[in-house]
C-alpha cells in the first residue's frame, strides 16, 4: 500500500521549530493540547467501542431523502448552490431557523439571526466581538469541552460555577458576580447550555432559568444560551429556553441543526440584538465570508419536505431506548460508590467516581478493554472534574452501550478493590470486604441510603437515585 | 534499499509513533530508498513476509513496540532492525528493571521501591508503605514501570495522596515505581551508535517541574541544546548516560535521560526507542551536532545493517 509522494512536505528542523515558535502570539501559549490528546487518538481505533464522542446517529438519516434533495438542487439551482452567499445567510435558511426555535416557543426577528458554520462558529464569533484578553467569562462547571479551547484562544478569565440537577446554581452565580463587582469588573457574558447540558445531561429548572434571566437583566448582563439538544426530549416537561424568558435583549442565543439534522452540514446560528448582530457580521465576514450555500439549500429542501419534526421525533425515540440501556448498564455495573445524572433528553450522562480515580488513568485502562469516554477535566479549565466522565449514548446500539458500560464498570471495580487493598490492606484478600471499607473511609463519597430523597443541596454530581 | 518502516500499534503512544514514522518515511524516500510502510496490525508478520524489505526501521513508542515484542517478530524472520535488540529494549521498558541493572553497575539512579499490583492485592504490601515512604522521603514520584510517556506519572506531597497516585500509575501497569524525587536539571542524552549526542536541556516556561505533560507541548517547554554545562558537568553527564546505555546492551541509538541534582547527575529512564518526531529530542541533538535528519535516519538504518544480523527461520 504504497501512498502518494505528494503526501508529504519537507519536515521542519528543529531550529524551524524555534523559529516558528517565535511567531506565535501569546494566545497559542493557553491553546494546550496534553498528553490526554494522545490518549484521545488512540479512542479513534475501528474495535474501541467509543461513548466519548458526541456524536448523533446519521446512520438514520433516509439515503433515498439524501439522494433526492441533492438531486433537486444539482437540476434547479446548482449555479446558485455553487455559488458564494450573503455573510448572514441566505432568507430561506433563516425562515428555517425560526421554524425551528418556534417548535420550542421562541419568536426570534429575522434580522436578528445570523447563520453560522455550526453552533462552534458562533460561539468563537460572540467570542471574538465580545472578549479582550483578561476578561471574565462565566459558565457552569462542568462546561461543554467545546467551549473551553474558544474562551482560552481568546484569553478570556474563565470562571465556572457550580451545576446540580437543576442546572447553574445561581446562587453561586451571584456571590462570583459580586466578587467581580468588588474588584471592578464584570464579566463579558454568561454561557450556559441549560437543557440537557453537555456534559451533564441536566437541565436547568424553570426557577432558575427565571432567576437568571432576571439577574441578567438588573445587572445588564449578556447571557448565551448555547441550545443544541432543546428538541431532543424524551421525558420530562418542555422548559422554556432563557431567550424566550428574556425576549432576546439580553440573551443570546445559539441553535444548530447538527443534532436535530446532521453536524457534516456545518449549519447554525447566533440570534442577537442588532448591535451586537452588526459586529458579529464583521467577525465572520473576516472568518469565512459566508457559510457554505451548498448545505443551506440543503437544508431549505429538507424543510420544505416538511418532514423536520417527524425525523427529531425519531432519533429522540432511538437515543431514549439507548438512555434506558446506559442508565441500566450502569446500575448493574458500576460500584455503589458511583454516581451519575439521569438525563431526559440529550447526547450525555455524566458519571462520577471516588475521588481516588483519576478517570484520564482510568481511560488508558479502559482502552486496554477496547472501551473509551471522555475524562471529566476536559469540562474544566482548572484541572477539576478528575473523577468524573462523560458517557455519549447517541451514537452506539444498546447492546454495544451496554458492552461499553459493562468493559467500564470492570476496569472501575478492579480499581476500588486495589484503593481498597492499598488503605485496608487487612481486607485486601476479600474484595467485598475491602468496598465495605471504602464506604466507611472519611471523605469518601457515601452510597445514598435505600428510599432517602436526593438532597436538592448535593453539587454535580448528584447522588444515585434508587429503584433504578 | 527497501526499508520498511513500522508504526502506529495499540500503544498508547501510537499517535507518537505516527508522527515518527511518517517523518522518518519522507527522509528514507528523499534518500533514494523504497519504503514500505507499515501499520503494526494483525497484518504486519503477512506484509512484512511479502514485502521482503532490506531492513525494518522500528518507529514504534510504548508498549508492543518499544519493549521487544516487534523487535521479536523481526529477529524471527530474519529482517535485520533498527534501534536496540530485544534483550535491551525488555531491559529499556521496564524501569525497575533498568534502575535495578544501572545500580548494581554503579551507575547513579534515584532510590526507588518496585512493587506489582499482586503485592497489594494478596500480600498485604500496603502494611510495607508507611517505611519506604519515611526512606524516599516527600514528595514522591510514582510511576508506572514500563511505559514512555508522562502518562500515570504522579508527584505525591504526602502520604495522603500515595494511595490515588498508586491506583493511577496501576492503570498503565501491573507494576510501578516509587522514586525519591530528585530535584535539578532536567537533562537528555541519545546515543547514536555507541557515540554521545549534544546535551538537551528542558526548561519548563512556566516554571512548574511536577507538569510532566507541559513536556510535550510546542511552547511550554523550552529545550536547549547543546545545554550549558560546565566541562566536570559535561563529563559527568555523558560519563553515566554511556554507561546506561552500555550496561543496558542498547545498540543503534537510544536515549539517556537524566536529572542533574546537587550530587551530580542520575538516570532516570533509557528510551529505546526514543521519539523522531519534528519535536524530539534526538533530532535536536543530532542537529547540533551538525546532522540532519536525512543523515541521522541514514545512520540509523546503516548501524541496523552493520550489526548482528538474525538468522532466518521459516515461518
Amino acid at each position: 500500500m504504497v501512498e502518494p509522494p505528494h503526501r508529504r512536505r519537507a519536515h521542519a528542523s528543529s531550529s524551524d521549530l524555534e523559529r516558528y515558535a517565535g511567531l506565535f502570539a501569546q494566545r497559542t501559549q493557553v491553546m494546550r493540547s496534553s498528553a490526554m490528546r494522545d490518549l484521545m487518538a488512540v479512542t479513534a481505533r475501528p474495535d474501541v467501542i467509543s461513548l466519548a464522542g458526541g456524536l448523533p446517529d446519521t446512520s438514520t438519516f433516509p439515503p433515498q431523502t439524501f439522494a433526492a434533495q441533492m438531486t433537486r438542487i444539482a437540476q434547479e439551482s446548482a449555479a446558485e448552490a455553487l455559488q458564494y452567499g450573503p455573510t448572514e445567510g441566505f432568507r430561506e435558511t433563516v425562515d428555517c431557523i425560526v421554524e425551528v426555535m418556534g417548535a420550542e416557543g421562541m419568536l426570534p426577528d429575522p434580522e436578528d439571526v445570523i447563520v453560522t458554520t455550526g453552533g462552534q462558529q458562533a460561539i468563537d464569533l460572540l467570542c471574538k466581538t465580545l472578549i479582550d484578553p483578561g476578561d471574565a467569562v462565566i459558565c457552569e462547571a462542568p462546561t461543554y469541552p467545546g467551549a473551553i479551547p474558544v474562551f482560552c484562544s481568546y484569553q478570556a478569565d474563565t470562571i465556572q460555577i457550580e451545576c446540580d440537577g437543576d442546572g447553574m446554581r445561581i446562587e453561586e452565580l451571584e456571590a462570583a458576580l459580586e466578587r467581580l463587582d468588588s474588584e471592578g469588573r464584570r464579566p463579558k457574558f454568561i454561557y450556559s447550555v441549560p437543557t440537557f447540558q453537555n456534559p451533564a445531561g441536566v437541565t436547568m429548572s424553570l426557577e432558575r432559568r427565571r432567576r437568571l434571566v432576571e439577574l441578567a437583566r438588573a445587572r445588564e448582563l449578556i447571557v448565551v444560551e448555547d441550545n443544541p439538544y432543546g428538541l431532543l426530549r424524551f421525558g420530562g416537561e418542555a422548559l422554556p429556553p432563557l431567550y424566550q424568558l428574556d425576549g432576546g435583549d439580553f440573551v443570546i442565543y445559539i441553535g444548530t441543526f447538527s443534532k436535530i439534522l446532521s453536524p457534516g452540514i456545518r449549519l447554525g446560528w447566533a440570534v442577537a440584538p442588532p448591535p451586537v448582530m452588526e459586529k458579529v457580521v464583521l467577525g465572520k465576514q473576516a472568518s469565512d465570508l459566508c457559510t457554505s450555500t451548498l448545505t443551506q439549500y440543503f437544508v431549505r429542501e429538507y424543510f420544505a419536505a416538511g418532514h423536520w419534526r417527524e425525523y427529531v421525533e425519531s432519533v429522540s425515540g432511538i437515543y431514549e431506548g439507548r438512555r434506558n440501556a446506559m442508565l441500566d448498564a450502569l446500575g448493574k455495573h458500576f460500584p455503589p460508590q458511583a454516581t451519575w445524572t439521569e438525563p431526559e433528553g440529550g447526547l450525555f450522562v455524566w458519571a462520577t467516581l471516588p475521588e481516588y480515580i483519576d478517570s484520564s488513568d482510568l481511560l488508558a485502562k479502559a482502552l486496554r478493554e477496547d472501551v473509551a469516554f471522555v475524562p471529566g477535566q476536559a469540562a474544566y479549565v482548572d484541572g477539576r472534574g478528575r473523577s468524573s466522565m462523560r458517557l455519549n449514548f447517541s451514537a452506539g446500539g444498546e447492546d454495544e452501550i451496554r458492552e461499553g458500560i459493562r468493559r467500564i464498570g470492570g476496569v472501575i471495580a478492579e480499581q476500588v478493590e486495589l484503593y481498597g487493598a492499598l488503605t485496608n490492606p487487612a481486607a485486601s484478600s476479600a474484595s467485598a470486604q475491602a468496598k465495605e471499607s471504602d464506604m466507611d473511609s472519611p471523605g469518601l463519597p457515601r452510597p445514598r441510603a435505600a428510599g432517602s430523597k436526593e438532597g436538592g443541596g448535593d453539587v454535580l454530581p448528584f447522588r444515585r437515585a434508587e429503584g433504578e | 534499499m527497501k526499508v520498511a518502516v513500522l508504526k502506529g500499534g495499540r500503544s498508547l503512544e501510537r499517535g507518537v509513533s505516527l508522527r515518527s514514522g511518517a517523518r522518518v518515511e519522507d527522509a528514507l524516500e528523499r534518500l533514494g530508498h523504497e519504503v514500505l510502510p507499515l501499520e503494526a496490525d494483525g497484518q504486519l508478520v503477512k506484509r512484512l513476509t511479502a514485502g521482503k524489505p532490506d531492513v525494518a526501521f522500528v518507529a514504534m513508542h510504548g508498549l508492543g513496540g518499544e519493549d521487544g515484542t516487534a523487535q521479536e517478530l523481526l529477529e524471527i524472520l530474519g529482517i535485520p532492525f533498527t534501534g536496540p535488540s530485544v534483550a535491551a529494549c525488555i531491559r529499556c521498558i521496564d524501569k525497575s528493571l533498568t534502575k535495578h541493572d544501572l545500580r548494581a553497575a554503579g551507575i547513579p539512579t534515584p532510590d526507588w521501591f518496585a512493587f506489582n499490583e499482586t503485592a497489594f492485592r494478596e500480600l498485604g504490601a500496603a502494611d510495607a508503605l508507611g517505611g519506604l515512604e519515611g526512606r524516599l522521603g516527600f514528595p514522591l514520584v510514582i510511576k508506572p514501570s514500563r511505559g514512555g510517556s508522562a502518562l500515570g506519572v504522579k508527584f505525591a506531597e504526602g502520604r495522603a495522596t500515595v494511595p490515588a497516585a498508586l491506583v493511577s500509575a496501576f492503570s498503565y501497569d501491573e507494576r510501578v515505581v516509587l522514586e525519591r524525587f530528585i530535584a535539578g536539571r532536567e537533562l537528555a542524552v541519545s546515543v547514536l551508535g555507541g557515540d554521545p549526542l549534544p546535551v538537551v536541556e528542558a526548561i519548563p516556561r512556566d516554571g512548574d517541574s511536577y507538569d510532566f505533560e507541559a513536556r510535550y507541548e510546542i511552547g511550554r517547554t523550552s529545550f536547549i541544546c547543546p545545554a550549558e554545562l560546565s566541562e566536570a558537568e559535561a563529563t559527568a553527564v555523558t560519563e553515566a548516560a554511556l554507561g546506561a546505555y552500555e550496561v543496558l546492551g542498547c545498540s543503534g541509538f537510544s536515549r539517556v535521560d537524566l536529572i542533574l541534582g546537587e550530587e551530580g547527575p542520575q538516570v532516570l529512564e533509557v528510551n529505546a526507542i526514543p521519539g523522531l518526531t519534528d519535536t524530539s529530542l534526538l533530532p535536536q541533538a543530532a542537529e547540533a551536532a551538525g546532522m540532519s535528519f536525512e543523515q541521522l535516519v541514514e545512520r540509523i538504518v546503516e548501524l541496523a545493517l552493520n550489526g548482528p544480523v538474525p538468522a532466518p527461520m521459516s515461518v
